[in-house]
C-alpha cells in the first residue's frame, strides 16, 4: 500500500512540484490549498504524513499543526513543516505545536525524499 | 515536469503581484490595517519562497529585502509611510520584469539596488541588516555526511526521548533502527522511569535506551539521526573504543567502571559493594543501587567492545582459515540422510509420547533437538551467495544492450544473500528471461529517455534480500513502464479479461504471465514472441515461489521474486480429511478459523465465511478429492495468502505444525494438478504435499467451464 501524504501549500507551483516528487517515488498526495481546508480534509481522511507550508492564508502551518495534534483522526502523524525562515523562532515555534520536523526551501526532490523517508521510519 | 512547474509559478507570481498592487493602494488608504499588511507580507513571502525552489534566485534575493520590512511592519517595529508604499509599488514592478526577463540572460539590477537602498535608508537605525544577510538562507538539511572515518570506532548513545516525542510524530523505534543502519548496534531499553500505572499516560514515552554502536561512520552521522529531536530530547553520544587506539588489548573495562562512566554509579557506591566479595552486577541489583536494564546495558557494552577487540584482532589469522571443496553430490546426499533421520526422528519422539515411560521421551526430546540442529546445519551448508550468479548477468546486459543500440548499466545488491544452491541453479533461466525483458522492452532507447528528460544511460538493478524464510529478488529497470491500457487491450482481446471488468493495476500487470502473451509491435531477436514471462511465472512456481508485477508508466518497472530458502525440507501445516493426511505449506498459511455447520447454512451454499467482517471464498477439499467419510461437527478453514488473495482450505482437523521432508512424486504423478509431493509422517503413512496455488486454479477452472456448460 503506497503511503498516503498531504501537501498543504498556498502556492500552486510549490504544490506541484512536491506533488509530483512524491507520487514519482511512488507515494499518493492529497493537496490542500491552506491551513484551514488542510484541517477539513484530515478530519475524516486518514493519511500518513503531512507536510505543510507555514506561512498561509486562513489558517497558517502553526494552527493546523495545533489542529491536527488536537484531533482525533490524524493525531500522531509525522508532520514536517517546509520554511523559509532558516531561523530558529518560527522553527521553535513549529515545534512547540507538535511538528516533526522541517525542511527549508529551496530544496531539491532528493532533500525532501530523504527527510520523507526519515519521519515515516 | 519542472517547465510545467516554473509556467504555474510565473503564474501563480503574476495572481500575487496584481494582488499586492491592489492590496498596497488599499493600504494607502487604511495604513494601518494589519489583515492588509499581512497580506503583503504573504505576497511577498509565497513569491520568495516558490521563486527560490524553481530558480528564479534573482527574484528570491530581491523580494527578501522587501519581506523583510514587512516584516517589521507586521511586528510593529516600523509604520506604513508613502515613501515605503512607493518603493513597494517600485518592488512590485521590478520583481515583475525579473519573472520575465528571459531565462539565462543578465537582467539589469541597478533599479532593483535602487529600491533595495531606498528601503534600506526607511530602517530602524539598529535594525539594518548585516552585511551578507540579504542573501536567501543556505539550505539546512539533515544530509547525511559521507566522510568516512578511516577507523571504525564505537558509541556509546544515551538516548532520553522528550516523553511528548511519539505526540509530536516521531516513532522512537525508527530512530534506532536508523542508527541499526549506521552499523552494528546493541540496544537496551530502559524501564525504570516508567511511573505506577494510575501515573502512566499511554501517549508518553516513559522509555529511554542505550545503545552501543559500532560504525565506520563519525559522530556527525549518529547527530543527523537525532536532528529533529536534538532540541527537545537528552542525547549523549561518547566515544568508548577506536580501532586507532594503539593498545590492542582485547579485554575491556570492569562493570563498575562502566556505570561510573555513565553516571549510573558513584565511585563510592562502588568501593563499598566491591569489598563483599560477590558478583559485582548482581549485588548492585540487589541492594537497588542500579537497575537491572542499567547493568545489563552496561553488561551489554562490555561485551560488545570485547568482541569488537577480539575480532580485530583475529582478523589477520582468519584469513588463513581454511575452506574444503567437497563434491556437490555428497551434500546432496547428506541432505537426503538428513531427510531420513527427520522422518524417523518423528516416529520416534510419536513413539516415545504413547509409550509415556518419562526416560525415553526425555531421550527422544534431546534426539529432536540435536536432528533440528542437524538439519539447519546440513542446509546451511547447501547454501551460497547469490552475487556468483549476477556477474554472470552484469555480461549479458552488457552485451545484449550493445546488439540494440541502448546504453544500460547494471547495478546489484545483496550478493552475498545466500541461498540453497540448487535453488540458485534452477533462478538461472527465469532471471535470464526477465532481465532479457527490461532490456529489450522496459529501456527505452538513449535519444527517447533524454527527450523523456531522463540520463540517456538506463539502469537495471538486480538485488537480492532475506524476507522471514524467504529471499526476495527484485529486478527493476528505470525504463518506460507497462503500458497498462495495452495490456488491457490484449488481454480483453485473448479473451482474459472481460471488457468492463474492474481489476486493479496488479491484475492488468500480471497478465503478463499468461502463455503467449506479448503487446510488443514487432518481434527482436531478444524477446517480443510472447514466450517467456510465462515461462517465468512456471518457474517460479516451481521452485515454490511467487512473483509480482509493479509499473509506474515513464518510470519503470519492478518485478519482485519469493523464493523459498530450500527445497529440501519446509514448515508446514499438517491437515487431516477422514482418514488422511495432508501437508500444506506454512509460508502462505495466514490463519485456521472453525466452520460450524450453521456457518454453511447461513452462507446458502456459496461458500463464503466471514471472517472479522471480511468475506473470504472457500474450497472444501473434502469434496475435491471424493472423500466420503463421517463429516465432524466443526470444519475447520486454513486461511492462505495466494498471490495476495485470500482463500480458505477446508479440511476436517488441523493436527498442526510439520517439519516437511519433500519426496517426490516420481514421473507417473508428475501431472497431478495441485499436489507438489508427498512426505512420510512419524508413523510411516504417506501424506499428499497441496500446491495451493495450482489447486485454487484448477478448481476455478472446473466452476468456470461448469458455469459456461
Amino acid at each position: 500500500m503506497a503511503k498516503l501524504i498531504m501537501t498543504a501549500d498556498d502556492s500552486a507551483s510549490v504544490r506541484q512540484m512536491v506533488a509530483f516528487t512524491l507520487k514519482q517515488n511512488g507515494y499518493d498526495v492529497i493537496e490542500a490549498v491552506d491551513g484551514r481546508d488542510a484541517l477539513n480534509k484530515l478530519a475524516t481522511q486518514k493519511v500518513d504524513m503531512l507536510l505543510t507550508d507555514l506561512n498561509m492564508p486562513n489558517m497558517d502551518g502553526i494552527g493546523l499543526i495545533k489542529g491536527v495534534r488536537a484531533g482525533t483522526l490524524n493525531k500522531f502523524i509525522p508532520i514536517v513543516m517546509l520554511t523559509t525562515e532558516s531561523n530558529d523562532t518560527k522553527k521553535g515555534e513549529g515545534k512547540a505545536a507538535g511538528a516533526t520536523g522541517w525542511i527549508v526551501k529551496p530544496f531539491k526532490p532528493e532533500q525532501l525524499i530523504a527527510v520523507i523517508k526519515k519521519v515515516l521510519g | 515536469m519542472m517547465e510545467e512547474a516554473v509556467a504555474t509559478y510565473r503564474e501563480e507570481a503574476g495572481e500575487l503581484l496584481a494582488e499586492l498592487e491592489t492590496s498596497l493602494l488599499e493600504l494607502e488608504e487604511t495604513p494601518d490595517d494589519n489583515d492588509l499588511i499581512n497580506r503583503v507580507f504573504r505576497a511577498m513571502h509565497t513569491i520568495k519562497g516558490s521563486g527560490a525552489m524553481f530558480g528564479f534566485d534573482e527574484i528570491a534575493s530581491f523580494t527578501h529585502e522587501v519581506e523583510t520590512v514587512f516584516d517589521m511592519v507586521r511586528n510593529g517595529k516600523m509604520t506604513v509611510t508613502k515613501r515605503l508604499l512607493d518603493l513597494t509599488l517600485k518592488s512590485r514592478d521590478h520583481i515583475s520584469y525579473l519573472l520575465n526577463a528571459p531565462v539565462g540572460e543578465d537582467v539589469d539590477r541597478s533599479a532593483g539596488d535602487e529600491i533595495i537602498a531606498g528601503l534600506r535608508q526607511l530602517l530602524p537605525q539598529a535594525e539594518l541588516p548585516q552585511k551578507g544577510s540579504s542573501e536567501v538562507p543556505a539550505i539546512h538539511l539533515p544530509e547525511i555526511s559521507q566522510d568516512e572515518l578511516p577507523n571504525e570506532c564505537t558509541w556509546r548513545i544515551r538516548f532520553r526521548p522528550a516523553p511528548n516525542i511519539i505526540m509530536c510524530g516521531t516513532n522512537p523505534i525508527s530512530l534506532i533502527n536508523e542508527l541499526r543502519g549506521l552499523g552494528t548496534a546493541q540496544v537496551v531499553a530502559q524501564f525504570d522511569e516508567i511511573p505506577p500505572l494510575d501515573e502512566l499516560v499511554p501517549e508518553s514515552c516513559h522509555i529511554y535506551w542505550d545503545i552501543i554502536l559500532t560504525t565506520s561512520r563519525g559522530e556527525d552521522a549518529i547527530r543527523d539521526v537525532f536532528i529533529f529531536v536534538e532540541d527537545d530530547c537528552d542525547i549523549k553520544i561518547e566515544l568508548i573504543d577506536s580501532s586507532g587506539l594503539i593498545d590492542r588489548e582485547e579485554g575491556y573495562k570492569k562493570l563498575g567502571d562502566i556505570l561510573v562512566e555513565r553516571g549510573d554509579l558513584s565511585p563510592v557506591e562502588m568501593k563499598k559493594v566491591l569489598l563483599l566479595q560477590k558478583r559485582f552486577g548482581e549485588l548492585l541489583v540487589e541492594k537497588g543501587i542500579v537497575s537491572p536494564e542499567k547493568v545489563q546495558s552496561a553488561l551489554v557494552e562490555q561485551q560488545h567492545v570485547k568482541s569488537v577487540r577480539k575480532e580485530r584482532n583475529e582478523a589477520p589469522q582468519q584469513e588463513a582459515a581454511a575452506s574444503i571443496r567437497v563434491p556437490a553430490e555428497k551434500l546432496d546426499q547428506l541432505i537426503n540422510l538428513v531427510g531420513e533421520m527427520v522422518t524417523v526422528q518423528a516416529h520416534l519422539s510419536q513413539v516415545s509420547l504413547a509409550g509415556g515411560d518419562s526416560v525415553f521421551i526425555s531421550i527422544s526430546e534431546e534426539v529432536e533437538r540435536l536432528t533440528n540442529e542437524l538439519r539447519d546445519t546440513a542446509l546451511n551448508i547447501r547454501m551460497l551467495p547469490i552475487g556468483s550468479t549476477f556477474s554472470k548477468f552484469k555480461r549479458l546486459v552488457r552485451d545484449l544492450s550493445g546488439e540494440l543500440g541502448k546504453e544500460i548499466e547494471m547495478e546489484t545488491f545483496g550478493a552475498e544473500t545466500e541461498l540453497d544452491k540448487t535453488v540458485i541453479e534452477k533462478l538461472n533461466d527465469p532471471l535470464v528471461h526477465i532481465i532479457r525483458n527490461s532490456i529489450d522492452h522496459g529501456i527505452e532507447m538513449p535519444d527517447v529517455r533524454r527527450s523523456a528528460g531522463k540520463s540517456g544511460i538506463g539502469k537495471v538493478y538486480l538485488g537480492a534480500e532475506h524476507s522471514g524464510d524467504s529471499v526476495l529478488i527484485t529486478i527493476r529497470d528505470d525504463g518506460a513502464g507497462l503500458d497498462r491500457d495495452a495490456i488491457r487491450a490484449k488481454a480483453v482481446e485473448r479473451g482474459l479479461l472481460q471488457a468492463n471488468a474492474e481489476v486493479s493495476d496488479r491484475e492488468i500487470y500480471s497478465m503478463i504471465f499468461a502463455p503467449g502473451f506479448s503487446t510488443a509491435a514487432k518481434v527482436t531477436s531478444v524477446s517480443g514472441r510472447g514466450v517467456g514471462m510465462d515461462v517465468v511465472k512456471r518457474g517460479i512456481e516451481g521452485l515454490r515461489g511467487s512473483i509480482g508485477v509493479d509499473s509506474v508508466r515513464g518510470s519503470g518497472t519492478t518485478i519482485t521474486l519469493k523464493i523459498p530458502l530450500t527445497l529440501a525440507i519446509i514448515d508446514s501445516l499438517l491437515v487431516k480429511i477422514g482418514k488422511d493426511h495432508f501437508v500444506l505449506p506454512l509460508a502462505s498459511v495466514e490463519e485456521c478459523v472453525e466452520l460450524t455447520r450453521e456457518d454453511i447454512k447461513n452462507s446458502h451454499g456459496r461458500n463464503l465465511a466471514n471472517v472479522r467482517g471480511a468475506i473470504v471464498p472457500y474450497i472444501p477439499l473434502r469434496q475435491h478429492f471424493g472423500i466420503t467419510e463421517q463429516l465432524p461437527e466443526i470444519e475447520q478453514i486454513v486461511i492462505a495468502d495466494i498471490h495476495g488473495t485470500k482463500v480458505g482450505f477446508v479440511v476436517d482437523h488441523v493436527v498442526g505444525e510439520h517439519q516437511t521432508v519433500i519426496k517426490s512424486l516420481g514421473k507417473m504423478y508428475r501431472d497431478v494438478k495441485g499436489v507438489s509431493g508427498a512426505t512420510i509422517l512419524g508413523d510411516g503413512t504417506v501424506a499428499l504435499i497441496l500446491d495451493m496455488g495450482t489447486l485454487l486454479q484448477t478448481i476455478e477452472l472446473m466452476e468456470l467451464s461448469t458455469k459456461g456448460s
